[in-house]
């Protein structure tokens, strides 16, 4: 082997001066790494260790409990009910197929909901419960807690679900909740993030909607610490959100379950208002569906059910249908006229049957005519000539104006979706919408009640309630919120002459009490809860000229579709006015036969707060009205204090 | 002079060649490992399962490895540099065909006791290889171009086999490693000058290539090229693993959030954060204080091997503990410039910290030839 000196000079040097350089350009790079070690864990420390922190704590929503509904004695409306879910979380199952077929056998698993839960499972982090089966029942949760060992990672929880423990009664008023949509998020400019968690509900209809801000109450939060796949480690403090507020309604829930009974599966509206402060004590609308369902998310099936009903159960007919509301406006008219001076209540006017006017004639329900009328007559036996005659003399706007004093064609501001405005028409009004001027004939119409003139049902009640008190009274449908009472709707005088007001109230009495009035058979026997009122029939059909020769057809040969609306207003006790009723029965014929009836149950319910005895009835109606309130005392929810009848 | 009379009298015989290692350095190398046991300790979520325990166990084989190769004569391993560097570029082959596959390349042959990665194994036989070579040739012939396309050879041959598993960052260190012993034994400058101007020509031709049909390096090398240029360009991505890297190192602060505290790498955001990763736990945990001490650590085995390189007057055993040095240099250099985001990501461990069975045996042997180099040096 060839050996040869490794220690020369040059050699050495050589490696010396490069081994040194190259040192020097180690130690120089050493230098820089821990420049930048500097510069990221001195200088930019704060922003890092801010960072950090996002990186581990996630802000988590709390859902703040739902504020409950009452109705005015403190019955619930609308409550949280718990509701079970049994929920499986991946990891902790192992075998899920397994596991849920070992549930299966258990308790009834859902084929949709199961496809959707496995679905989900696999998308989302193994550690996060899914839920397989929601809203089962207690047994079966039992069920499940006790085969809790042979069911690895499945957990029975417990969660707050609406529930309206009323069901048909408060569904147009109370609506109902439902799961945030695409639609709701957009209707905020910035939604809150507690619309975001999945499954929160909001208001969607009627005063659950309305009042979604107070009852929904406000988020907590909490920080908790996430690992990086998102797994909570631990929680780090938590904020307490605030729970929504209570409303208390102006509703009296008994007198509200009476009326739903009442009306069975007629196609009918029925408010009722209180002459104090206005408060709504019962407003329904039949039939009526079951709000629940909805909370759960109701079928396809039953959905369609009540969308393709005739008889239009999603509908609010109180506030948002309005109907020609036919001679329950001659009130109004005769007001006008009084207030213009264009009539005294002594002054007659005949009537043969019919009116010439503009060369078209009107005719008056009573081909063979009325003969003289005044003002009392004329109301009592709904003589159309005299409000014909009323009409030409006082004019169409003063008749308008009128109106809106009395509260129609306004809508009044009820937290119910879909509030309608009825209509009243003017002059101004026809050219703006139908492009012609005003004619004569129009105004003959809207004297009746007819042509385009359209009210509420909740209208029809407000007017009888000014009617009644002569001050502006508005209806109130929330009585307190969160303990704090709302404001009183009894309003101020209208500033209309007292003895014009005793004049229509004296006409309106006669209505029901006197043998030749039209709601004389609906009467009240009691002295001291005698009714006064007025009623309405708004036709549905065009009368042809064909059928106007022949004469009246009998409303019961027509199909039900074509039938006459029958209208009833009234207001009780004609001596100490305390309530205000308006009926509407769609498609049931003349007014005094197929709604005053209902007025005067109801009346006598909400005077008696309860079973009215049967001598308030006049004697030939006790063996009916007997035989009604015992059915009906089997229909309702929440039962007479007093047993089926204090008779 | 024959080796028999340079050696004899005047190197330590028997036992009393432990009074001759070089202490400091094994000193500095058991504390840098202890860091390396600390951390994996940590990350572990304080437990010696699973990385703590056996990284022990290896460094104390690799302690043993390293005395025994310290006890034989540096000569006997020059002698057997052309063998080991032979029976690194047998093994590469190997892998290729036979290495099982990790992180999409074919990097190591399972021995049951030991995954054998033969390119760290190649850091070190090229280095000897080189020093054994240049100790061989005359030194009038280093800046001879024949003489300098050998060694040339010599370290391409290793690198396009490593290249084709593909593993970008060893290829590097060995280009690095290889060329800067060519340096370190004298080489005249204008190799290097040229070198220099055409590997800036090589990288422009290497991005050009990119979506061509001879594109040169893989999609995911090119990705992670853009992703070192602007990590927030795939932030879920390959961008995440860097960015969370640095929000672990600089959240670490003066003093860090303390032993076992550190959000980021408890938490699982730091990814691989017990191997490519750990030292911006170490930063996490002990900040800026903890990271500098480890690079202090790092600094002074450079300096006690350069220190002992240049007191050896044996031209082998000078070049071969720089090049030790220099490679064990390359591997903390481009690990922490790749954890603190200025290279990209390659996958080079923290050399005795990082959690690996292979890389801390075959460094522990390669410091073993530093101490026999020290041992039986020239005096």
């Amino acid at each position: 082997m060839r050996r040869t000196p490794r220690d020369s000079a040059e050699s050495v040097r050589k490696i010396s001066r490069r081994g040194v350089m190259l040192g020097g350009l180690q130690l120089g790079f050493a230098g820089v790494l821990a420049a930048r070690m500097q510069f990221m864990q001195v200088e930019q420390a704060d922003e890092f260790r801010l960072l950090a922190e996002e990186n581990r704590i996630n802000l988590r929503l709390i859902p703040p409990a739902r504020g409950q509904i009452f109705d005015r004695n403190g019955l619930i409306i609308a409550e949280n009910a718990p509701s079970y879910r049994i929920t499986i979380v991946r990891e902790d199952a192992g075998d899920v197929a397994d596991v849920i077929a070992r549930l299966s056998t258990l308790i009834e698993l859902d084929e949709d909901e199961l496809n959707r839960a496995l679905t989900e499972m696999n998308r989302s982090a193994p550690f996060l419960p899914i839920t397989v089966a929601d809203r089962v029942s207690w047994e079966d949760i039992s069920r499940v807690a006790v085969n809790a060992p042979a069911l690895p990672g499945v957990t029975p929880e417990v969660g707050l679900s609406r529930h309206y423990p009323m069901t048909t009664a408060f569904a147009h008023v109370a609506g109902y909740v439902g799961p945030v949509s695409e639609r709701d998020l957009a209707r905020y400019e910035d939604p809150e993030p507690v619309l975001r968690i999945p499954r929160f509900q909001i208001g969607k209809v009627g005063v659950e909607a309305k009042y979604e801000e107070i009852l929904r109450g406000r988020a907590g939060a909490k920080r908790v610490e996430v690992n990086a796949v998102g797994r909570v480690m631990r929680e780090l403090d938590r904020r307490e959100g605030e729970e929504g507020a209570d409303l208390q309604l102006t509703i009296d829930g008994r007198l509200q379950d009476y009326v739903r009974a009442r009306l069975g599966e007629e196609s009918a509206s029925v408010v009722v208002m209180d002459l104090e402060h206005g408060d709504i004590l019962a407003i329904s609308s039949s039939p009526a569906y079951d709000p629940n369902k909805f909370v759960r998310g109701i079928s396809v099936e039953d959905y369609g059910m009540l969308r393709d009903n005739d008889h239009r159960p999603l509908a609010s007919k109180t506030v948002q249908d309005a109907y020609p509301p036919g001679s329950t406006f001659k009130m109004v008219t005769a007001m006008a006229a009084l207030e213009a001076g264009v009539i005294g209540p002594e002054e007659t006017v005949w009537c043969p049957g019919h009116l010439e006017v503009g060369g078209r004639r009107f005719h008056c329900w009573k081909r063979a005519g009325h003969g003289h009328m005044n003002l009392e007559a004329s109301m009592r036996e709904s003589c159309d000539v005299y409000y014909y005659d009323l009409a030409l003399k006082v004019g169409i706007e003063n008749i308008a104006a009128m109106s809106r004093r009395l509260g129609l064609g306004v809508a009044h501001d009820l937290p119910m979706s879909a509030v309608t405005s009825g209509l009243i028409p003017d002059k101004a009004w026809k050219l703006r919408e139908r492009g012609s001027s005003w004619v004569i004939g129009d105004t003959v119409n809207v004297a009746i009640g007819q042509g385009y003139v359209l009210t509420s049902p909740l209208q029809q009640a407000v007017m009888t309630a000014r009617l009644a008190t002569g001050r502006s009274i508005s209806p109130r449908l929330v009585r307190s919120i969160d303990g704090v009472e709302t404001p009183s709707q009894g309003g101020e005088s209208l500033d209309l002459n007292e003895n014009h007001l005793r004049w229509i109230r004296r006409a309106m009495f006669s209505v029901s009490n006197n043998r030749r009035g039209t709601g004389y058979g609906s009467r009240i026997a009691e002295e001291a809860f005698r009714m006064a009122g007025k009623s309405g029939t708004s036709q549905v059909r065009n009368i042809s000229a064909a059928e106007r020769a022949r004469g009246v057809i009998n409303n019961n040969d027509l199909p039900w579709n074509r039938r006459d609306h029958g209208l009833f207003v009234n207001f009780a006790p004609f001596d100490n006015p305390k309530i205000a009723v308006s009926v509407v029965v769609e498609h049931g014929g003349g007014g005094s036969s197929a709604a005053a009836p209902i007025n005067r149950d109801v009346t006598l319910q909400a005077l008696y707060n309860g079973n009215p005895p049967l001598s308030a009835y006049p004697s030939k109606d006790h063996e009916r009205i007997k035989a009604q309130q015992e059915q009906l005392s089997r229909e309702r929810q929440i039962p007479d204090p007093d047993g089926p009848s204090r008779a | 002079m024959s080796y028999l009379e340079y050696s004899v009298k005047t190197v330590p015989a028997g036992l009393r060649k432990v009074l001759h290692l070089n202490w400091p350095l094994v000193l500095l190398l058991t504390a840098v490992a202890s860091v390396g046991f600390l951390m994996l300790y940590s990350v572990a979520g304080g437990s010696f399962e699973p990385w703590a325990g056996p990284q022990m166990k290896r460094y104390i084989l690799g302690l043993v490895l390293m005395f025994m190769v310290a006890m034989v004569p540096i000569w006997f391993w020059r002698n057997l540099s052309v063998v080991a560097y032979l029976l690194s570029i047998v093994l590469l082959v190997v892998v290729e065909f036979f290495g099982s596959v990790g992180m999409g390349a074919q990097r190591w042959i399972d021995f049951g006791f030991v995954r054998l990665q033969p390119s760290e194994l190649m850091k070190f036989t090229l280095v000897m290889l080189l020093a054994a070579y240049y100790d061989w040739l005359p030194i009038r012939k280093t800046s001879g171009i024949l003489w300098v396309i050998i060694p040339v050879i010599m370290i391409l041959l290793p690198t396009a086999m490593v290249l084709t598993q593909p593993d970008l960052g060893t290829a590097l260190l060995l280009v690095f490693g290889g060329g800067l012993m060519m340096f370190l034994a004298g080489v005249h400058w204008a190799y290097f000058a040229t070198v220099f101007a055409a590997g800036i020509g090589g990288i422009a031709t290497v991005l050009k290539s990119r979506d061509t049909d001879w594109q040169l390096l893989k999609d995911y090398q090119f990705r992670r090229i853009d992703t070192f240029i602007d990590p927030s360009s795939d932030p879920l991505g390959a961008g995440y693993h860097i960015t969370q890297a640095k929000i672990a190192m600089g959240s670490g602060g003066w003093t860090g959030r303390g032993f076992m505290q550190g959000t980021q790498s408890r938490l699982n955001f730091l990814p691989e954060k017990h191997t490519d990763f750990i030292f911006n736990t170490l930063a996490e945990e002990f900040g800026f204080v903890g990271a500098v001490s480890l690079l202090i650590l790092y600094v002074l085995i450079l300096v006690f091997c350069i220190t002992s390189a240049l007191q050896n007057r044996d031209r082998f055993s000078s070049l071969l503990i720089l090049g030790v040095g220099l490679t064990f240099f390359l591997y903390f250099a481009v690990n922490m410039s790749m954890v603190m985001g200025l290279a990209p990501v390659v996958g080079v461990p923290l050399p005795l910290v990082s959690y690996g069975g292979s890389a801390m045996l075959v460094l522990m042997v390669a410091f073993g030839l530093v101490q026999s180099a020290h041992i039986h040096r020239p005096r």
